[in-house]
């Protein structure tokens, strides 16, 4: 049984590509040439060349000495935080861009919510001189003031989403919309394992270079290439599926994914896809999704910006469904102590997503043998204002 | 045969009228139906409103938006609907995207379609070859006729592919846009309108998107068996209400 995309572009039964005939003739130049191009050695030496010197790759796999101690067990923290922008995001951007210009495309749109993802495409279309636009939820563009002007910085347009609840996934329908409207000239960088196939493909191999790394970094430090546990936080899924990718058909590595449980995950204020879920049709694919009886998409809760999308990637939902993951969610409270003690323990101030990883030690008990490997997806710079008003800094 | 069928072999040109169920209010949707008729429009679409209409600009997104505040789900639409047959003879369609037909349950869905009167669906975002390969068989069983979409950037060979999966009518979007942004047609439209016209397909076609007026719907119509009009009719019914709708609908004709 393989947990990898079949043919088709569906993981088991999720995935696919459900999306309007005007998208059709986008989605399908993009199937039809997504591995060719990255298959060609001139973008695989472009890609790699662009990770080590600018994103500044291979990112360190951290043996956290305190944090294992404190747990006795083996943690290793794969270091994310440190690539340039600040978290994982830019592998997929990198990818992207050089996709696009293979594509002949001279116009970049984006969606983000916190603007972690918006950051990233801004800036490889500063790298790229290429025009940039970036779709972001009302709400967000208000409480995420720091990312917009560094976009704005770095020349992007933001353009504020106006519909439905005014965040994500409305920030993603106004991108898709303008793809729409714009068939020809422009390429949608989209940010996480979701949407129609093959974005959650391409974007799980761009982010593949972590589990790549992961594999040799852990062969040197500890003789073997496969770690008891692997464990990462999922919002979309894009930082879990570059961890798991290279191991996703190795039963013999543990898979733990991590949810935003919110305020808890019966509260009615949550982001626990996996548990509220079912399946569904969101930015076309099939999927886990969190929605009314009546099959309409409603707004997740999560402390974190980045961890409250109402779906996940269908990679995700399929591992869950198999059962080859495990699926822990960790609400605010637990997430924040988890990032406080990470900064304690280790000197690392962790994204809010990544602490919602960290969570899973108090909740779960490893053995002083096991080896755990962690994604730190991204660093707190962007959170400190949460950071502040959640501990009253 | 299906009342759509049946529409399409009139020999005149059709006026299709998309408006959203529940919208101004929760219980306009028959008014908004029979008044429609009453006008002399050919065929009616029937929006089931959606949270995240990716295919939809600002108009048919916001009244949706109201639609659902308003307390509209696929199971009120169903009940509104139990008896327009008795007054409303004209096609109807219902207008969609798929999850919250998903959830109904597909074959559930059709059903109460067909229980209603319903005679075909429209829905954005089920691809052909997904409806070709699962639900075809449902929807035939229950007497639907389900609607696909090209665009100006559709291949040759797949207008042939929908043309063969396809039992009532192609919709036809006139420019690559959502619903509401375009106003009147330039050359790269006539162009396609007539490349289509020139494919001699075996369904019938009926253009959508761009259409408000009298002047666009002639144009539309040169070659095509008929039009849509969504965006501009829900304004009206956002500026006016449901009392008017005759007006509207003689500044077309």
């Amino acid at each position: 049984m393989s947990y990898n995309i079949n043919e088709k572009g569906y993981y088991g039964e999720f995935g696919g590509a459900y999306i309007p005939e005007m998208l059709y003739p986008n989605v399908e130049e993009l199937r039809h040439n997504y591995l060719k191009i990255m298959a060609e050695p001139s973008f695989q030496e472009e890609f790699n060349a662009l990770l080590k010197d600018y994103v500044g790759r291979p990112s360190p796999l951290y043996f956290a000495k305190r944090l294992s101690e404190k747990y006795n067990t083996k943690i290793y923290l794969k270091r994310e935080d440190l690539n340039h922008t600040g978290a994982h995001k830019i592998n997929n951007t990198i990818g992207q861009i050089l996709m696009a210009k293979r594509l002949g495309k001279n116009r970049i749109i984006a969606e983000t919510g916190a603007g972690q993802h918006g950051v990233a495409t801004a800036t490889v279309c500063a790298l790229m001189g290429i025009e940039c636009i970036v779709y972001m939820g009302e709400i967000d563009i208000a409480r995420q003031a720091p990312n917009v002007a560094r976009m704005k910085m770095l020349g992007a347009t933001v353009i504020p989403a106006l519909s439905g609840s005014r965040t994500l996934k409305d920030a993603t329908n106004e991108a898709i919309r303008d793809w729409i409207n714009n068939p020809v000239d422009t390429h949608y960088i989209i940010g996480s394992v979701v949407g129609p196939h093959p974005y959650p493909d391409m974007v799980a191999k761009f982010q593949a270079v972590v589990s790549e790394e992961i594999k040799s970094q852990l062969l040197e430090k500890e003789g073997t290439e496969d770690p008891t546990y692997l464990v990462a936080c999922v919002g979309g899924g894009s930082n879990a599926a570059g961890t798991y990718y290279h191991y996703l058909d190795n039963e013999a590595v543990n898979i733990i994914a991590v949810e935003a449980a919110g305020l808890g995950v019966d509260s009615g204020e949550s982001a626990a896809t996996s548990v509220l879920g079912k399946e569904g049709i969101i930015h076309g694919s099939k999927t886990l999704l969190m929605q009314t009886n009546d099959g309409q998409i409603t707004e997740p809760y999560s402390i974190s910006a980045g961890l409250d999308y109402p779906g996940v990637g269908p990679m995700h939902a399929n591992l869950y469904k198999t059962g080859r993951a495990e699926f822990i969610a960790i609400t605010d409270d637990d997430a924040m102590k988890a990032g406080l003690d990470l900064c304690k323990l280790e000197g690392i101030i962790p994204a809010i997503e990544s602490s919602h990883a960290l969570a899973v030690f108090e909740h779960k008990t490893f053995k002083p043998d096991d080896i755990v490997v962690l994604n730190l997806s991204g660093r707190g710079d962007k959170d400190l204002q949460n950071y502040i008003d959640y501990f009253k800094l | 045969m299906n009342r759509i069928n049946q529409k399409l072999q009139e020999d005149k040109k059709l006026l299709s009228i998309y408006f959203t169920a529940g919208y101004p209010n929760i219980n306009d949707t028959v008014t908004v139906i029979q008044n429609l008729e009453k006008s002399g429009v050919d065929m009616i679409e029937i929006g089931l409103p959606f949270s995240d209409p990716l295919a939809d600009g600002p108009t048919i997104q916001a009244s949706s938006t109201k639609a659902l505040h308003n307390g509209m789900t696929s199971e009120r639409l169903f009940e509104q609907l139990k008896d327009v047959r008795k007054t409303v003879s004209i096609p109807l369609i219902i207008m969609g995207y798929f999850n919250p037909m998903l959830q109904y349950g597909v074959e559930e869905f059709c059903k109460k379609c067909q229980e209603v009167g319903i005679d075909g669906l429209i829905i954005p975002d089920l691809p052909v070859d997904v409806y070709h390969d699962n639900y075809q068989s449902i929807f035939e069983k229950y007497g639907l006729i389900n609607v696909f979409l090209i665009t100006p950037q559709t291949s040759d060979e797949r207008i042939r592919y929908i043309d063969s999966v396809s039992n009532g009518f192609i919709y036809m979007v006139s420019s690559a846009s959502v619903t509401g942004s375009q106003s009147g047609f330039g050359d790269v439209q006539t162009d396609y309108f007539e490349r289509i016209a020139n494919m001699n397909l075996d369904n019938p076609q009926v253009v959508g998107f761009g259409i408000s007026n009298n002047e666009t719907f002639t144009q539309a119509t040169k070659h095509a068996k008929g039009a849509i009009i969504g965006s501009a009719f829900v304004k009206h019914l956002t500026n006016t209400g449901v009392d008017s709708i005759d007006e509207f609908v003689k500044n077309i004709l």
